[in-house]
């Protein structure tokens, strides 16, 4: 049943999309209902000792998982899959401009601020291609993103925060020093970002 | 030849990581992937280890049915190494990843492939299945574009509009194909995995791969079969 559930784990991850405890019990656990507790947390430990991977429950109220990577992501490395790295590039920009305005923004001021890297969302991108599907659908959906609703706006606009996988997957102060890196200054340059990383 | 199963290190996850996001790694890159690992990681590093490296993994992915499998290409005679599932499931990776009915094409096409005298079925016969299948019929433009992502994911490989099976598809199927199509899937005769593309002897039917053909009789004046010592009438490439 372990091997079952990591096996199916690994193969919904790999599009980045979160698992629910649904289609567990329906596809692995089946009639082990009973033992789901000491079937989920097995698998996650299967999955940290054996690939490096974290089982994490984002979702308590839905009970739905991601896996994240526990192995610091290396210089130059090889996992450039179908425009990965170049994807992951653009987020950790969006993710930086985020963090720097205060935790959330307002759509038009993201892709305002996108405007100035020449990505615009009506037109298609030589690599990202439909750029307004990547970060609306894509990102969110892979929880990289969180979108919400402003209430009272018309027409609707929507906020942009973290999503749990971004906050899992990288950390403030990571995000701040790529920042800084960019910036060519000190990343203390920024006194409450800086104290807020926890740097 | 047994191997103490020793600790999985960040460097034997790393590596594990990055060969099943790959799909398939040759082997020059899993040599160079190796060394990336254990410097990134600050673990003992030997080039000459990789095997070992590569086994100690292994000894953990065997309780979960998987295993890091080399194979060798077909095309060019060199090696490749693939995470592959075990357990009897047919066709599991590929499952989440396509719809119902361009897993019967694949299918279909599989049987074409294998049946085959060369290993190879044509664009036009495989378009053809396309209009048959029980699932849904499927136009001709829809096959196309769905055999294209079956390249691009490396489950099929495209010479001259004739498809055959991917280095990849092979490491991971040997097992299924071996089982499904036991009176017609051929062994080759020096290296004794399944072999999709193949040279056969004309007396006696026995095939062989390709670069094996030529490792084989790289030595000969006058090639002769090894089973049936008759004179071996293919071109040796």
């Amino acid at each position: 049943q372990v091997s079952e559930l990591v096996q199916f784990l690994l193969v919904k991850d790999q599009k980045k999309i979160p698992i629910k405890r649904a289609d567990i019990l329906k596809n692995v656990i089946r009639e082990y209902r009973d033992a789901y507790s000491e079937i989920v947390n097995k698998a996650g430990r299967t999955l940290q000792e054996v690939f490096g991977l974290q089982l994490v429950e984002i979702d308590t109220k839905r009970h739905t998982y991601i896996l994240i990577n526990n192995l610091r992501r290396a210089e130059g490395e090889y996992l450039c899959r179908d425009k990965e790295k170049e994807k992951m590039g653009l987020l950790l920009v969006i993710l930086s401009f985020i963090f720097m305005k205060g935790n959330s923004v307002k759509d038009s001021a993201l892709w305002e601020f996108l405007h100035l890297l020449r990505v615009y969302p009506g037109k298609q991108h030589r690599v990202f291609g439909d750029v307004r599907k990547l970060v609306m659908e894509e990102f969110v959906r892979q929880k990289y993103l969180e979108t919400t609703p402003i209430p009272l706006t018309d027409p609707p606009e929507f906020k942009y925060q973290w999503g749990p996988r971004a906050e899992k997957e990288t950390s403030k102060k990571d995000v701040l020093t790529f920042v800084a890196k960019i910036q060519g200054k000190d990343p203390t340059f920024w006194a409450s970002q800086y104290s807020e990383a926890g740097a | 030849n047994t191997v103490m199963a020793a600790q999985m290190t960040n460097a034997h996850r790393r590596f594990l990581q990055v060969l099943m996001s790959n799909g398939i790694t040759e082997g020059s890159e899993a040599r160079k992937l190796h060394q990336h690992c254990c410097e990134t990681d600050k673990v003992y590093y030997a080039h000459d280890k990789l095997d070992d490296f590569i086994s100690t993994i292994n000894s953990h992915l065997q309780p979960l049915f998987m295993q890091i499998r080399k194979g060798i290409s077909e095309d060019d005679g060199r090696a490749y190494y693939a995470v592959v599932n075990l357990a009897e499931t047919e066709v599991t990776k590929m499952a989440s990843d396509y719809s119902e009915i361009e897993l019967e094409l694949f299918r279909k096409t599989m049987d074409l492939i294998i049946l085959s005298e060369n290993g190879f079925a044509s664009s036009t016969d495989i378009l053809n299945l396309a209009d048959q299948l029980k699932t849904k019929k499927m136009k001709k433009k829809e096959a196309e574009q769905v055999l294209k992502v079956f390249v691009e994911d490396k489950w099929l490989s495209e010479k001259n509009g004739e498809y055959t099976l991917h280095t990849r598809c092979i490491i991971e199927m040997e097992q299924y194909i071996l089982s499904n199509y036991q009176d017609v899937a051929r062994k080759c005769n020096i290296c004794h995995s399944l072999a999709i593309q193949s040279q056969v002897c004309e007396s006696c039917g026995i095939g062989m791969h390709l670069p094996c053909v030529r490792k084989y009789f790289r030595a000969q004046t006058e090639p002769r079969c090894p089973k049936c010592n008759e004179f071996w009438s293919c071109d040796i490439p």
